[in-house]
């Protein structure tokens, strides 16, 4: 093998203007596939910590997959009923103690509850529609990263004042209200309750930093009328990956729609999907367009070496070995190249990482996100040597199959 | 018998097919220098192909050594080649990216017998005794044509080959070129009796070896000692 590599090697060096043409663009084909790749794996991955930080893992909510079986229908074994009025329930998840304490004995990870709910805030005369959540602030804290977000007073001090609010700051504005000022909330049934804005928070969402309010979950139950019940329980987890599978037994145990992030998200998973299906076609075309540029060197090293085709044939090399010494041309430029777009590749991530912008004023010198992953190093390189060595090998097929005779006889 | 040719026939298929070996019959054996002669187009080049197992027949058969080569394998043929025969053709045919010392070492790095330093220093022998050891690291460019001719001798022998075939080995070279060459198949024979099977149009060359076969038409018009 020693040897046809060096014969390989050999030609590929005796057409150094055409070789270094090819080689650069496999490289340039492995360059821009492991710069974008790192790009596109960077964005996605930053996406997802920012998406998986601001989402529960799981969220149990106060819903079921599957309508409500009624009354008559698990009485009577009828094809169908008309005209019944359906039983009328309280919608919310029941005994949450319970609940709570039943999947504390195997989740591993935090838990938290919520009751969620529209109300009015009213301050100086005016009005702002907002969705109250009523949390346990130290148990929401530790499944959201709301503390990240407060502006001015704490998350902590709802523990400490029975009818404290935090409030996005973009509503406080609005209404005019700031930290210590006392508001009205009205819910939908017409309670009215007096508040006390201990904080102020600013998510960088213009519907959440308008439109949220949190409480203590007790005084949220008693505004909604609704003791001791809950609309929803959210899990943060310690293994993300666990996600779908807690979901699911969460599910089974306590008959509540129970909802990972991937589900959740499940049209985004898809979208990045499609985006890398898309990527790794750009990659492949790119590499292919390579590929074409060693077949074009290879068959004309093979036109050229036809008498050394011949005169190695009669020295007793057979067809497998002509076969290997051309496919072999086409690896040596593509293992060239390889290495030349990892390099380029390395340094077009390093350039691109070491790039910093200003978005807003609400962010900071942000750059863009680059993920370094040996594997797509190797993928663009076997890649690159694939489309090489299928590059190399049509023309080295038809070497093989030269007839010495034709070309002995040609040259005399 | 060392290359035995049983009623060889080559037709080249065309529309309408051209013969250019016709029951070709003869032996020779070890230690022979025989000549292949015949005016242009009487198919001594197809018939040497032929014997050194680069085209097959389209009836009969070559033995080389005993053995049938009909129903071999290109690769088997290819072995064949690489052990038991040495080419040597008009023009040198050496690979012009290799010095003189590494095509000769070239067929013996395919066979693998000899360890890398004796291959370089056999290669070199080869070389030397040919009068070229002022040119062992000369590539074929930096040569003159007997040089290469030569340098093409000494790569034949590379393997130690038991047949040399010759095709017009001198037919590119001047005079001087031509004895020098001449020589060194000579002494091949006589020295290392190794059999050598040359085709040539040159009769005064073809004279001074010990036999001579001379093609009419692709078909033996006479077979006998010079």
């Amino acid at each position: 093998m020693m040897l046809l590599l060096r014969i390989a090697s050999t030609h590929v060096r005796t057409r150094m203007r055409q070789t270094v043409v090819s080689i650069l663009g496999v490289a340039l084909g492995v360059g821009f596939s492991v710069a974008m790749a790192a790009l596109m794996q960077g964005s996605q991955q930053d996406f997802m910590a920012t998406l998986i930080d601001a989402i529960p893992h799981v969220e149990i909510q106060d819903e079921k997959r599957e309508p409500t079986v009624q009354p008559a229908t698990a009485a009577y074994d009828a094809v169908a009923f008309h005209g019944l009025r359906p039983l009328e329930d309280l919608r919310g998840i029941r005994n949450p103690t319970e609940a709570l304490a039943s999947l504390r004995d195997w989740v591993d990870g935090k838990l938290a509850q919520r009751l969620s709910g529209q109300a009015v805030l009213r301050y100086s005369g005016q009005d702002l529609g907002m969705t109250l959540i009523g949390v346990v602030p130290r148990r929401e804290l530790a499944v959201s990263k709301i503390r990240e977000d407060m502006r001015q007073g704490s998350f902590e001090a709802l523990e400490a004042t029975g009818n404290g609010l935090v409030i996005g700051d973009k509503a406080a504005e609005r209404l005019g209200a700031g930290l210590g000022d006392t508001v009205t909330l009205t819910s939908a049934n017409g309670i009215a309750k007096r508040f006390k804005i201990v904080g102020l928070f600013h998510a960088g969402i213009k519907s959440s930093d308008e439109g949220l309010a949190y409480a203590p979950l007790k005084a949220v139950q008693i505004l909604l009328e609704k003791p001791d019940i809950i609309n929803s329980i959210s899990i943060r987890l310690n293994d993300i990956d666990e996600a779908n599978a807690v979901a699911a037994r969460a599910e089974r145990q306590l008959g509540y729609k129970a909802v990972s992030w991937e589900e959740a998200n499940e049209g985004l998973m898809e979208t990045f999907f499609v985006r890398n299906v898309i990527m790794y076609t750009v990659v492949g075309a790119i590499l292919v367009v390579a590929g074409f540029g060693i077949y074009n060197i290879v068959s004309t090293i093979v036109h050229e070496k036809s008498k050394d085709i011949a005169i190695l044939k009669s020295l007793g090399f057979p067809e497998t070995d002509i076969q290997q010494i051309f496919v072999l041309e086409g690896l040596v430029i593509g293992a060239l190249g390889a290495v030349a777009g990892s390099v380029l590749g390395f340094g077009l991530s390093s350039y691109l990482a070491s790039i910093t912008f200003d978005i807003s004023k609400d962010v900071e010198m942000t750059h863009l996100p680059i993920y370094f992953s040996a594997l797509h190093y190797a993928t663009a390189c076997l890649l690159a040597l694939f489309s090489s060595a299928i590059a190399g090998l049509l023309p080295a097929r038809k070497a093989a199959r030269l007839n010495p005779v034709d070309i002995i006889r040609g040259a005399s | 018998m060392l290359l035995e040719a049983r009623n060889l026939t080559r037709i080249l298929p065309a529309v309408v097919p051209v013969t250019l070996v016709e029951d070709v019959n003869f032996e020779v054996g070890a230690s022979e220098f025989v000549a292949i002669t015949g005016p242009s187009g009487s198919g001594k080049s197809s018939l040497l192909y032929l014997l050194g197992l680069l085209d097959r027949a389209t009836a009969g058969e070559v033995l080389i050594d005993g053995l049938e080569t009909k129903d071999l394998t290109p690769a088997e043929m290819a072995r064949i080649r690489l052990e038991k025969i040495g080419f040597v053709f008009q023009f040198h045919f050496l690979l012009p990216e290799f010095t003189a010392l590494e095509n000769v070492i070239i067929p013996m790095q395919k066979l693998g017998r000899l360890p890398a330093h004796e291959q370089r220093e056999h290669a070199a022998g080869l070389l030397s005794d040919l009068g070229l050891q002022d040119f062992l690291d000369r590539r074929p460019e930096q040569l003159s044509g007997g040089q290469r001719q030569r340098v093409a001798v000494a790569r034949s022998l590379a393997n130690t080959p038991d047949l040399i075939l010759a095709d017009e080995p001198t037919g590119s070279l001047d005079s001087a070129a031509t004895e020098q060459v001449f020589d060194s198949l000579h002494k091949i024979v006589e020295n290392q009796k190794t059999t050598v099977v040359a085709v040539t149009h040159d009769l005064d060359l073809a004279a001074r070896m010990e036999r001579r076969i001379h093609l009419v038409d692709g078909r033996i018009d006479y077979d006998r000692p010079c």
